[in-house]
């Protein structure tokens, strides 16, 4: 048995520094590395869609121009949503926590196909540039989901754009591939299905969702390309076309998407709350397969985006449909909340960013109910109401996840702590911040402020100001965070094997990793069994003593299939 | 299981065997298959919803198409999948000879569809034949007579056993009764609006309509000679005498405007829902050029796949033990044949 940790090993190599050079990166084929440098790439996309939303915000301070015109005002608001959605929130999980973690949590040495994995980093590069030579060609502005006739007639760079973002979703097929094959075929004996951390769980229902949403996506933007080079006609009436068909092609990737987008970051959380608060996660089966069951509904409610364009029949369908999915994510959060009760809750940032994620996603999802109930919705669509529910959901949600993942996994990539009292005050920045940024467009939605206006009436623009001010909180926050992480990279102390006591298999290698991630396969023990681990006060370390219960079965938990592993 | 001594170099370093590495590729190749299969669905969704939306487009539109290229094309692709399938296993058996051989045939069959398929491609460019805005109004083409004339004589040929490949879309039948039911008229020299009119009212009786419509049809078909100078000729250009024999056969008077006519240009006014000439042709054309564009590509990706598993094979690269890319190029290029089976009846065969 492999309990040793490798303190005695200080010299040896790890993933970062075992190859040495740009090149070695650029080529690299460990999913450690590239999911750091996906990890780099989208905090980029983040910067710049942050940078926007900004502006944005900042234009939108005052009526009527405050600093750019309505012009360039759509074009902000249209390039802020694009490159956060596809540049940042759909690969930031999966393709920057979820590379790094995935084969690690697994107990495998990397995913199914280490090539298509660097092609899909390279493919995102090539999207990137896609996106960004048309911000400076000529930004669309046509809102970020490219609605016909809009896109069609804009002189802005709609192709350019449409066909960064195809890429990009070729991008995303091959992560959710790659992990769907690593997961069934990839599990060291021992590593069962129901031995999988929620955290693999989640990230294999985002796969499937990537897999079978995507392409969809792909055909939609084809076609739009084609509408737009070639005339085809496709979406155009006055060629016997029909535009509302690209919004039914558009939002059955696009409504997946938001699954995309969430279920990983309900993977983190599940992660986050059961480690923090060093309490076996309750009601592990039925989170993982509300996971599951969210992937499944994800397909069939994309027509809630329609509601004033479809008939009262298909409109009630869809709204059934749609609120059933709050089934599986309130099993979640339900499932969270009774993980907490009781527990040793640890107040650090990983912990308060999971916390925040219940809070906030719960209003997002909360809210979610307004708009899928057919009346409510009547009133409140294409309101601040939807930008409000949109931002409580993607950033309360995701993107707090996304944050209180790298907290959580730092030490573990980069064999670093970062500066916790730092990390508390900018996640409290970030979360005022977010709130009163988004709150005050719930009330703006409910009083009639449209979306995507550009100017608004007096009333408006005390709460405009507040949400202003919020945004610029939560950026001190954000640029507090960058400098504390960055700190940490060459001052931080360094991170011992499982500083954490976590139970999960990317703890039982050093911090960083060694280049093939574990010197001998570990053992799977059930993942959130923290009796597998001892803090050794000396060290700070939480040394694997190795599973002391039995299952269910009278066989001592960890110990299947140890055979196969020497 | 931490000694990588014993890999053999074709096995990665984060498998532990080889049938674990077999597996995850074929798994991975379905999965891919299953997005490509998604990719086209897009398109496959706004052929049947134009198609159930303007019935009368399609109908009269793939009459434009040649059934007998796109014919020898599918089977150009059966059999170089037969080929595939063959080398795969001629791989596996560690053949490398007979495995590269009938690599190259498959790619051979590769190159001979989309031949043919520039073919067809050049016939719709000259005639503007095309998508959306690039769309020529047929009535001021010279050629279309000829060619269409020919088209009809296979027409003839093949509508009788049509109607096993006939969908049942609801909007389809009704376009097909409108067709018959023009078939019916031309023989009663009534005007076409008229009739298609009639047709379409009388949509429920599209049975008893295309009743007559096959016996227009199977005229054509006893004419067998014309047949063959038909087909013979429409892998060139098309000749106007080939129409001018087709054309009498399947009863039709030149600038007859019943809808398989549409074509003969003395006719069809810009007839907005008469029957003869349905607007909005190029919605026809524009799925046609998207489906069997992107096709296209798909299968020059399939031959790009096969090229480079022919050098490996040759490299000697595979032996009996491993012959995995062999394997997944294979499944990925019967994916390309199984699309063009169902564009094929879709596109070409419509009745
Ligand atoms: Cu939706």
């Amino acid at each position: 048995m492999t309990t040793t940790t490798y303190d005695g090993h200080a010299e040896e190599k790890n993933y970062l520094n075992a190859k040495p050079g740009i090149w070695s990166w650029l080529t690299t084929l460990d999913h450690k590395r590239i999911g750091v440098m996906y990890l780099i790439s989208i905090l980029f996309a983040f910067f710049l869609g942050g940078m926007l939303a900004l502006l944005v915000r900042t234009e939108l301070l005052t009526p009527g121009k405050t600093i750019v015109d309505a012009d360039t005002y759509n074009q902000l608001f249209t390039l802020h949503g694009a490159i956060m959605i596809f540049l940042f929130i759909i690969p930031g999980i999966p393709a920057a926590i979820g590379n790094f973690v995935l084969p690690l949590m697994l107990g495998a040495k990397d995913v199914a196909f280490p090539r298509l994995n660097l092609l899909s980093w390279y493919l995102w590069i090539t999207g990137a540039v896609f996106a960004i030579v048309s911000m400076v060609v000529g930004a669309v502005d046509t809102g970020w989901t490219f609605y016909t006739p809009y896109s069609t007639q804009t002189s802005t760079q709609v192709i350019n754009m449409t066909m960064g973002v195809f890429i990009l979703g070729f991008s995303s097929i091959f992560t959710g591939l790659n992990f769907v094959v690593t997961i069934h075929k990839l599990r060291p004996a021992g590593m069962t299905w129901w031995r999988m951390p929620l955290m693999l769980w989640g990230l294999y229902a985002t796969a499937i969702i990537q897999v079978l949403a995507t392409p969809v996506l792909g055909i939609t933007l084809l076609l739009l390309v084609a509408e737009r080079a070639l005339g085809v006609g496709i979406f155009d009436p006055s060629l016997g076309g029909d535009p509302l068909l690209y919004q039914h092609f558009f939002w059955f990737y696009s409504h997946p998407a938001v699954y995309i987008m969430i279920l990983p970051a309900m993977g983190v959380i599940s992660e986050l709350i059961s480690v923090h608060s060093r309490k076996t996660i309750f009601g592990y089966h039925a989170i993982a397969l509300s996971s599951v069951a969210i992937a499944a509904f994800s397909f069939i409610v994309w027509g809630h985006h329609m509601f004033t364009a479809m008939s009262p029949m298909g409109n009630m369908i869809f709204s059934a449909l749609t609120f059933s999915v709050s089934i599986p994510s309130a099993v979640k959060t339900f499932n969270w909340l009774a993980t907490l009760y009781r527990g040793h809750i640890r107040l650090n940032a990983p912990m308060l960013y999971a916390l925040a994620f219940i809070f906030l996603f719960g209003i997002g999802g909360l809210t979610g109910l307004f708009l899928g109930a057919l009346a409510t919705d009547i009133h409140l669509h294409d309101t601040y109401f939807i930008v409000a529910h949109f931002h409580y959901v993607m950033f309360g949600g995701t993107v707090i996840a996304f944050l209180g993942g790298i907290h959580h996994w730092w030490p573990k990539m980069f064999g670093r702590m970062y500066n916790e009292n730092l990390a508390r005050i900018a996640c409290l920045l970030i979360f005022l911040g977010f709130n009163f940024t988004f709150f005050t467009q719930f009330i703006l939605g409910t009083m009639g402020m449209p979306r995507r206006y550009y100017d608004y009436i007096d009333t408006f623009a005390t709460l405009h100001q507040f949400s202003t001010m919020g945004s610029y909180i939560m950026a001190v926050g954000f640029f507090l965070t960058a400098g504390y992480l960055i700190h940490s990279l060459v001052a931080g102390e360094r991170a011992v094997e499982n500083p954490w006591g976590a139970a999960t298999l990317e703890w039982r290698t050093a911090s960083p990793p060694i280049e093939h991630n574990f010197h001998e396969t570990p053992d799977a023990n059930y993942p959130y069994d923290y009796s597998v681990n001892r803090y050794n006060p000396e060290t700070g370390n939480y040394d694997y003593i190795g599973p002391s219960r039995v299952d269910d079965h009278g066989h001592a938990v960890g110990f299947h299939g140890a055979e196969s592993t020497t | 299981m931490s000694d990588h001594s014993d890999h053999p170099s074709y096995l990665g370093h984060h498998y532990d065997t080889v049938e674990q590495q077999f597996d995850s590729g074929k798994l991975g190749m379905w999965l891919f298959l299953a997005t490509e299969i998604l990719l086209f669905a897009g398109l496959f969704c706004a052929y049947a919803i134009y198609r159930k939306n303007h019935p009368e487009v399609f109908i009269y539109a793939h009459q434009f198409l040649d059934k007998n290229l796109g014919g020898i094309n599918t089977l150009v692709l059966i059999t170089s999948s037969f080929t595939m399938a063959m080398a795969v296993r001629m791989a596996q058996l560690g053949k490398k000879q007979a495995t590269a051989g009938l690599l190259a045939l498959t790619l051979l069959g590769g190159v001979g569809f989309l031949g043919i398929k520039a073919v067809e491609y050049e016939h719709k460019w000259k005639h503007g034949l095309l998508w959306g805005t690039k769309y020529r109004d047929q009535d001021a083409e010279h050629g279309t007579p000829g060619e269409h004339g020919g088209e009809h004589g296979t027409e003839g040929e093949t509508a009788p056993g049509e109607h096993s490949l006939r969908l049942s879309l609801p909007g389809v039948e009704i376009a097909h009764a409108a067709e018959d039911a023009g078939h019916g008229a031309a023989g009663n020299e009534a005007t076409s609006g008229e009739a298609a009119a009639n047709g379409t009212e009388h949509a429920a009786d599209g049975t008893e309509h295309s009743a007559s419509g096959d016996a227009t049809m199977s005229e054509g078909a006893a004419a067998e000679g014309a047949q063959m100078d038909a087909s013979a000729d429409e892998s060139g250009e098309p000749a106007p005498i080939v129409g001018g024999e087709a054309m009498p056969h399947s009863g039709l008077a030149k600038g007859a405007s019943q809808p398989q006519g549409m074509a003969a240009p003395a006719e069809a006014g810009e007839g907005h829902g008469t029957g003869h000439k349905p607007s909005n042709v190029h919605i026809f054309f524009g799925i046609y050029f998207l489906m069997t564009g992107l096709h296209g590509l798909h299968v020059i990706a399939g031959m790009g796949a096969i090229s480079w598993v022919l050098i490996r094979t040759l490299r000697g690269d595979f032996s009996a033990e491993y012959s995995t890319p062999v394997d997944l190029v294979g499944l990925y290029w019967h994916l390309v044949d199984l699309v063009w089976i169902y564009l094929f009846p879709l596109l070409y065969l419509i009745h």
